[in-house]
């Protein structure tokens, strides 16, 4: 394995990164220093009551309001990446430590959702390309068609209704039962709470990439080297598996990658229904409470957690494609 | 061993906004292939050389229609029976590195192609070996990736592919187009020694100095429809019969350099009578009646109301 | 010893099914949206007030959708606020649709570092959550219809730049726009009659599959509680308030509502798929 290639990639990358976070910075910063929203108030919140105006001017001279943006931005950005990113007012705990505990609770279901969504995707979206213009293809992309532009919320909704309110198989609502101390939470009353919110995330999410792999396949099972094998007399199975798969793999990967952003939005309002305690759920609360650093840290950290997908992702193309991988090495 | 009658293929097209057209690509195709004969089918691009080799592949696109006969060792050739001997009794050489699965390699590829022809997984991969070393490819060959090959290697790589199956019928479709000539010569001299081997050829190609290196017998093609069969030496003795034939061979450099006028027509509105007939000097209103039908002159078939005996 | 039958001829009516499909698919769709967006005017307020008499029904025929907890019928309710979505959807979408093209042709046609930037400006766009972006943007501007509707319209022209920028530089690098350059010919002839064929249909299915988008998601961030406020009964709002009720097994305050804005999105989806059948040849042969 040669080292240099491997430190060129990931300098290149961790520096994209830095670009990045520093656009998503400044472009944030504009818009919460262009809107109506009060700084201080957002900082101080409820107590903006009880604090004499005097000392509203000195807590605004002391974070730097009456200077010109460009200082206080920078003033921000030293705060940041010093790692003080300040206090939740919702939660009363600093930001990363909110985020830490929320994220937790929410990557299990994330997790479930994106495995679940990756295979199954992958399977139905390869049998309905397969088997395409008969009436599993049709079937399946009814259902794929039909969920792919369902609000999320609202199939949450109906799942919620079916499962936990007419037959009562799930609960209704939040990560534990209710009146019990987080500490005595079992395993099983875990995953029970946890079960209903995961496989709506999922439904959504197999849609998609329902959809696009069973394109994919069709572009693949109309290529040359398609024609050929057939030709050979490979049968239809046997192309997928020894030709369709393989070229699926790299589209598919990426796909399935990029679907973590997807995801990241549909596990706000997922976990708004379920009143899951998640992220997602505190992004709302952020946003309707003028939390500004929570939401300020969140939408830094998805940023930060959509990049690592998509350059997951990126890691995928050399392993899997000879041609990137050597390159311009001839025989 | 190979017999094929008026074979016709049809596509029907979608044109722009959902309007239907109806593309005639092969009309009245005949040709006949013997075990150890080298035939080549010698045509223009766009003449429908390589839809010739898809239909006796059964790999036809699926708004192709077919029509008329195609008889392999005696029986019909049904899409059904043309599944199971693809690959086995029937192989393709095909025009490219681009028919290649580009990120597999090419040693297991052909493998491959042993184990469809139900070779266990070892025994594949030892004759694949064989089979590379009888085109003499150098030992690293089965791990390299088609885009890897050079022309002449990938030319040796698609001609063992047919050379793994014990096929009888080896079609080889447009081997030689940018290669240099001794690599040409090479991929030629492959196929001669198929034919030898007792296997039947058909070697589909527009160059026609090419075919004739090698062939036995050529089979000329116009707009889709086989207007000569001559056998190779007829050309050098002068002993054509079709017009087109012979304003082809008399434009080739070597000879008058003489090009014909105007084009082959388009196949969404072929003419009622003969599809050369608007570029042809012997035209009469005959021949603008009707097709004509293919005769037997001079120990050769052509397709013209003219020719003579 | 034939293998098949001589060839059938091709029938009039199959070669014209097709296309008249397609044609029915969309005055179908435009018609059933155009009557969610206008039956506010048709139908009135009637239905949207309170009669207690007849709390909490389940649908019936006189009242398809049912009732709600203050007696008001839930169709009326339910294509109030559906026709608002649509309208606030489909102004959102328009200027988003605007910023697009615009930024789209821009980077297409004058390359260089404008492209690099818009492209850059797309990336981080695309390096945050759609929803995530939309919420920090709503939040920004204050919230309110007011927010919604610019949060929906900056952050939903990425997509169709991408492709009108592709489709530019596509045609721009085409042999023959190079020789009309050579010919003296000047960008904006070129624009007009080069570009513009080619960029219309992608323009106007990139348009039709915009609208779905931004409904949906002014749907969320109403539904979350951000925008619109609960007196104005958007269907976000609508859907948001079921959930109280939903425990007490009153199901078709939610799934009724939803089943609409499902019907009107899918709507737009199918408009915008036949409208591509129709401008676009290369998706189907035979």
């Amino acid at each position: 394995m040669q080292l240099r290639p491997i430190v060129t990639f990931t300098a290149q990358k961790l520096l994209r990164l830095g670009l990045l976070l520093l656009a998503v910075a400044i472009f944030t910063f504009v818009l919460l220093s262009l809107s109506p929203i009060d700084p201080v108030q957002a900082y101080i919140g409820a107590d903006m009551m009880r604090i004499s105006p005097e000392q509203q001017q000195l807590i605004a001279e002391r974070w730097g309001l009456d200077q010109p943006m460009a200082v206080r931005f920078w003033d921000w950005l030293g705060q940041l990446l010093q790692g003080n990113w300040g206090t939740s007012m919702v939660f009363n705990q600093p930001v990363g430590e909110v985020i830490a505990k929320r994220f937790w609770v929410s990557v299990q279901m994330l997790a479930i959702a994106w495995l679940l969504s990756g295979v199954l995707g992958l399977g139905l979206g390869i049998l309905s390309g397969a088997l395409a213009g008969s009436w599993i293809d049709r079937v399946i992309r009814l259902y794929a068609y039909t969920l792919a532009s369902s609000p999320t919320f609202w199939a949450a909704l109906l799942l919620l209704i079916v499962f936990s309110v007419s037959l009562r198989v799930t609960p209704i609502c939040c990560a534990a039962p209710p009146g019990v101390l987080a500490g005595d939470v079992t395993i099983w009353q875990h995953l029970h709470h946890l079960l209903l919110p995961a496989i709506t995330l999922s439904i959504i999410g197999i849609a998609n990439i329902t959809l696009h792999t069973r394109q994919k396949l069709i572009d693949v099972l109309h290529s040359d080297y398609i024609l050929f094998a057939r030709a050979q007399g490979e049968p239809l199975w046997g192309l997928i598996r020894h030709h369709g798969f393989r070229n699926l793999i790299l589209p598919a990967l990426t796909l399935q990658f990029a679907s973590l952003s997807e995801l990241f939005g549909g596990s706000v309002l997922v976990e708004q229904v379920f009143a899951y305690p998640g992220l997602g759920e505190a992004t709302v609360q952020a946003a309707l409470r003028s939390d500004i650093p929570l939401l300020v840290g969140i939408v830094f950290f998805s940023a930060l957690f959509v990049y690592t997908g998509n350059t997951i992702a990126d890691l995928a193309y050399p392993i899997v494609d000879p041609r990137i991988r050597l390159g311009g090495s001839q025989s | 061993m190979l017999t094929i009658s008026n074979l016709g293929i049809r596509f029907t097209q979608y044109d722009q906004g959902l309007h239907r057209k109806q593309l005639t690509v092969i009309t009245d195709l005949d040709l006949t292939v013997q075990p150890g004969e080298l035939v080549a089918v010698v045509g223009a691009s766009g003449s429908g050389k390589s839809l010739l080799a898809h239909a006796l592949l059964g790999i036809l696109p699926e708004n192709a229609q077919l029509s008329g006969t195609m008889a392999f060792q005696g029986e019909p050739l049904t899409q059904k029976r043309c599944e199971a001997l693809r690959g086995k009794a029937i192989a393709l050489i095909p025009q490219s590195v681009g028919y290649l699965d580009p990120l597999m390699t090419v040693g297991r590829q052909v493998q491959r192609v042993g184990q469809l022809n139900g070779l266990p997984s070892r025994a594949a991969k030892t004759l694949t070996a064989r089979t590379f070393a009888r085109y003499e490819l150098p030992a690293h060959t089965p791990k390299r990736y088609p885009f890897q090959l050079s022309g002449g290697m990938a030319r040796r790589v698609l001609v063992s592919t047919a050379v793994m199956t014990q096929a009888q019928l080896v079609i080889a479709d447009e081997p030689t187009p940018g290669l240099h000539p001794d690599v040409v010569t090479e991929t030629l001299n492959h196929l001669r020694e198929l034919a030898q081997e007792g296997r039947g050829v058909i070697l589909i190609t527009h160059d026609i100095e090419a075919a004739l290196q090698v062939a036995d017998r050529v089979a000329v093609f116009y707009a889709g429809t086989t207007v000569e069969i001559a056998n190779a030496q007829d050309f050098t003795t002068g002993n054509l019969r079709h017009p087109y034939t012979q304003a082809l061979w008399r434009s080739l450099p070597q000879n008058d350099f003489v090009p014909v006028s105007g084009n082959q027509p388009s196949p969404d509105q072929l003419p009622v009578g003969c599809l050369y007939g608007d570029r042809c000097a012997w035209s009469t209103a005959e021949c603008k009646q009707a097709r004509p039908e293919l005769r037997f002159v001079r120990q050769g078939w052509v397709r013209c109301i003219h020719a003579e005996g | 010893m034939t293998i098949t039958v001589p060839f059938d001829p091709v029938s009039r009516s199959l070669r014209n099914n097709r296309r008249q499909q397609t044609l029915w698919g969309i005055a179908l769709c435009t018609l059933f949206l155009l009557a969610v967006i206008f039956s506010t005017w048709v139908i009135g307020d009637g239905g949207l007030g309170p009669v207690l008499s007849q709390r909490n029904q389940p649908p019936s025929i006189a009242h398809p959708f049912g009732t709600d907890w203050l007696g008001r019928d839930m169709l009326s309710r339910s294509l109030h606020g559906m026709s608002l979505s649509l309208r606030i959807g489909l102004l959102a979408a328009g200027i988003s649709a605007l910023i697009g093209t615009g930024l789209g042709l821009a980077a297409g046609t004058l390359g260089g570092w404008v492209d690099a930037v818009i492209t850059w400006i797309i990336d981080v766009f695309f390096s945050l959550p759609h929803l995530v972006l939309l919420i920090l943007i709503a939040f920004a501007v204050g919230g309110g219809t007011r927010g919604v509707i610019i949060a929906v319209a900056l952050t939903h022209w990425t997509s169709l730049a991408r492709v009108i920028r592709a489709e530019v530089l596509q045609v721009n690098s085409a042999d023959y726009v190079k020789i009309s350059r050579r010919f003296g010919r000047l960008p904006l002839w070129i624009a007009r009659h080069h570009m513009v064929p080619h960029i219309i249909p992608q323009l106007i299915v990139g348009l039709i599959l915009l609208f779905p988008h931004a409904i949906l998601h002014e749907a969320a961030l109403s539904f979350i509680g951000i925008g619109l406020s609960p007196h104005i009964p958007a269907i976000g709002i609508i859907l948001a308030e079921s959930m109280r009720h939903l425990s007490t097994g009153y199901w078709w305050l939610g799934v009724m509502p939803g089943l609409l804005l499902l019907l009107s999105v899918k709507s737009f989806d199918w408009l915008g798929e036949n409208m591509r059948a129709l401008l676009d040849p290369k998706t189907s042969q035979g």
